[in-house]
């Protein structure tokens, strides 16, 4: 989504991703009468207060009670309002799957889900509260665009740009600061298309989340230290997946390594080898992130850490599979 | 509105060639959820045919009143009502649950005309119908949303997320219903999964509750006026004691008639059985109707 954002990377910094999302909400509200928000006792953590005080008359809050948050929301956005429900991934993928699936997304009703404490981002609070599974859930939900921001700032462009666009949304977000990657809002944000963040022709790291700036630290690092070339690309947009992109960097680069705060199996690395697979050409692949296991407890840097998803980890596969092998497929005429 | 006797034969006429439909319906399909189908007829019937506040000719008219089958598969009863009424081609139905056809065994509101929630998975429908009444709320507007819940549904903790919130946000301009046939797939309600004491259930969350025989055309209708003229600000649950496979007697309050299919021999014995009901209620209504 071009222009709009009113945020710099230093403000953004300032704010909590949640908390830009919140300051978004207003915005749409103050714009949009018909623009609601919904929780499930999680207004706080979901940094959705200021809209319940400025439109309490549109602020619901159900209890401790996802499933029929979603109820509720498909109902209302059938009649006319633009529900935006907000509290953790692992409930709205979850604990509430079957009223996304059926109700908002098998109804294709305009509603639009702001997961936050995405990932392992509510580190300490264990496994029941992070959300490694969510992005298996939503992508397989048919209708529901899956939105993975890399910071605060793309969480703004992500909130605008489903509200411009009719139809079920899902948004994972995380719990707390995220590190900023873009200076400002205006770096042409497309729903679908990936951003490339990093030049490279080496390889190319498809990242989403926190994990992408994590990425570019480490592409910068490999750069100096190891004269690579490394493309990295915020795979924002889970669904629909920019196949265009994920082609070219099969094509441009042969090797990809994909990167994110879920499960390695059915999130972003299973979206891109899909991709690949399909692609008929040959690639050296990896995918990192939680290895189809459940996270340790702790602060979130030091499980991305333990997990290998950070800066430190990416360098360390980057290495590894730069040096990995695969059949060269000899046929490049009939690639593009 | 107190029903009238003349209102009241029309409704019950109207009921039986629905229920007529119904079986039609299920034998055409082969099979289908023709027990839970039967038995919410009359709570349909009461709803199109004299109640619901709709334009046959702009489905989505914004002012319309809203229905929300919570017990989605009792479709095999509500295709006929929206076919009847003239929101879809009465030709469908004999398209009912067959490969292409656009009515499966629970509608889907984005292919039927006239449904106003696809449902299905059970708990679902109070939630949205709590949306539904709310919007109205907010959006100004005056128009009712009814719903019928099946009372094994109400075994899903969703339901009673639901009540909770249609209590707390005082949603009166909601009016609900459970097709209490106290039947459900694998038994009966009482030994699968114990409702009772179901309506002090429905009190305890903070519901008007009226406790009717659902198969009853003059006790549905007094309930609903209750429920319209409602002046508190507790939402109304209608618990509708009804029979199961209603109208057809071999079938009737038998739990394995959930889902059933009716041969040659079968269907025309239903059809009669269907006749020889619909006299006995013929002179109900002509004896107790004023």
């Amino acid at each position: 989504m071009a222009g709009g954002m009113t945020y710099t990377a230093v403000e953004s910094e300032s704010l909590q991703t949640a908390e830009i999302y919140g300051k978004a909400l207003v915005e749409l509200g103050e714009k949009h009468p018909e623009v609601v928000a919904l929780t499930a006792d999680l207004g706080k953590s979901t940094k959705i207060g200021e809209f319940q005080k400025k439109f309490p008359d549109r602020f619901f809050n159900v209890g401790i009670a996802e499933q029929n948050m979603f109820g509720v929301a498909a109902g209302m956005a059938r009649a006319g309002l633009t529900p935006f429900l907000s509290t953790f991934s692992q409930f709205a993928s979850l604990r509430a799957a079957d009223q996304l699936s059926t109700d908002l997304c098998y109804q294709n009703v305009n509603a639009k889900v702001i997961a936050t404490h995405s990932g392992t981002s509510f580190g300490q609070a264990g496994s029941t509260h992070h959300a490694i599974s969510d992005l298996a859930v939503t992508r397989s939900i048919p209708n529901l665009t899956v939105i993975c921001p890399a910071d605060g700032i793309e969480t703004y462009n992500a909130v605008m740009a489903a509200y411009e666009t009719p139809g079920p949304f899902y948004i994972r977000i995380n719990r707390g600061f995220d590190r900023t990657l873009y200076k400002d809002g205006n770096y042409g944000f497309e729903i679908g298309k990936a951003v490339e963040v990093h030049q490279g022709t080496d390889l190319t790291i498809i990242a989403c989340g926190s994990c992408v700036f994590q990425a570019v630290q480490a592409a910068d690092f490999l750069d100096k230290a190891d004269g690579l070339k490394i493309r990295v690309l915020d795979m924002h947009t889970i669904k629909p997946i920019d196949r265009d992109a994920i082609v070219k960097a099969v094509m441009d680069t042969r090797r990809i390594i994909t990167v994110e705060d879920h499960n390695v199996l059915g999130g972003l690395g299973s979206a891109v080898a899909e991709v690949v697979v399909e692609s008929g050409k040959g690639c050296a692949f990896k995918k990192l992130g939680v290895p189809d296991k459940f996270a340790p407890i702790g602060l979130h840097e030091d499980i991305m850490s333990e997990l290998g998803i950070d800066a430190n980890g990416i360098i360390e596969a980057v290495r590894e599979v730069m040096h990995a092998d695969f059949e060269l497929d000899e046929d490049w005429d009939d690639e593009m | 509105m107190p029903l009238t006797k003349a209102e009241w034969l029309a409704l019950e006429k109207k009921a039986n060639e629905l229920r007529n439909l119904c079986l039609d319906t299920t034998y055409w399909a082969g099979s289908g959820h023709i027990g839970g189908g039967l038995s919410v007829m009359d709570i349909l019937t009461v709803l199109y045919y004299k109640y619901m506040n709709i334009k046959v000719e702009d489905p989505k008219w914004d002012d319309r009143d809203r229905f929300i089958l919570s017990k989605g598969h009792a479709g095999i009863a509500y295709a006929p009502v929206l076919c009847d009424k003239g929101f879809n081609d009465k030709e469908m139905l004999k398209t009912f649950n067959l490969s292409g056809s656009k009515m499966g065994m629970h509608l889907d509101s984005n292919k039927v005309v006239g449904v106003d929630a696809s449902t299905g998975s059970l708990g679902h429908g109070m939630s949205i119908a709590v949306g539904t009444a709310l919007a109205a709320r907010l959006l100004g507007k005056d128009y009712k949303t009814y719903v019928v819940l099946g009372d094994g549904e109400c075994d899903e903790g969703s339901n009673w997320e639901a009540a909770m919130s249609a209590s707390h946000y005082k949603v009166t301009n909601m009016i609900s219903f459970v097709d209490r046939n106290k039947c459900m797939i694998d038994g009966r309600t009482e030994d699968v999964m114990k409702l009772e004491p179901f309506c002090d259930k429905w009190t305890a969350f903070g519901f008007i509750v009226k406790e009717i025989d659902g198969n009853n055309i003059k006790e549905l209708c007094e309930a609903i006026d209750f429920a319209l003229e409602n002046k508190t600000d507790k939402p109304v649950m209608i618990v509708c004691n009804t029979l199961k496979g209603c109208g057809i007697d071999f079938i009737e309050d038998n739990y394995l008639w959930h889902y059933g299919a009716f041969d040659d021999e079968k269907y025309h014995k239903a059809k009669d059985a269907l006749a020889a009901s619909y006299a006995k209620r013929v002179a109900r209504a002509e004896k107790e109707g004023v």
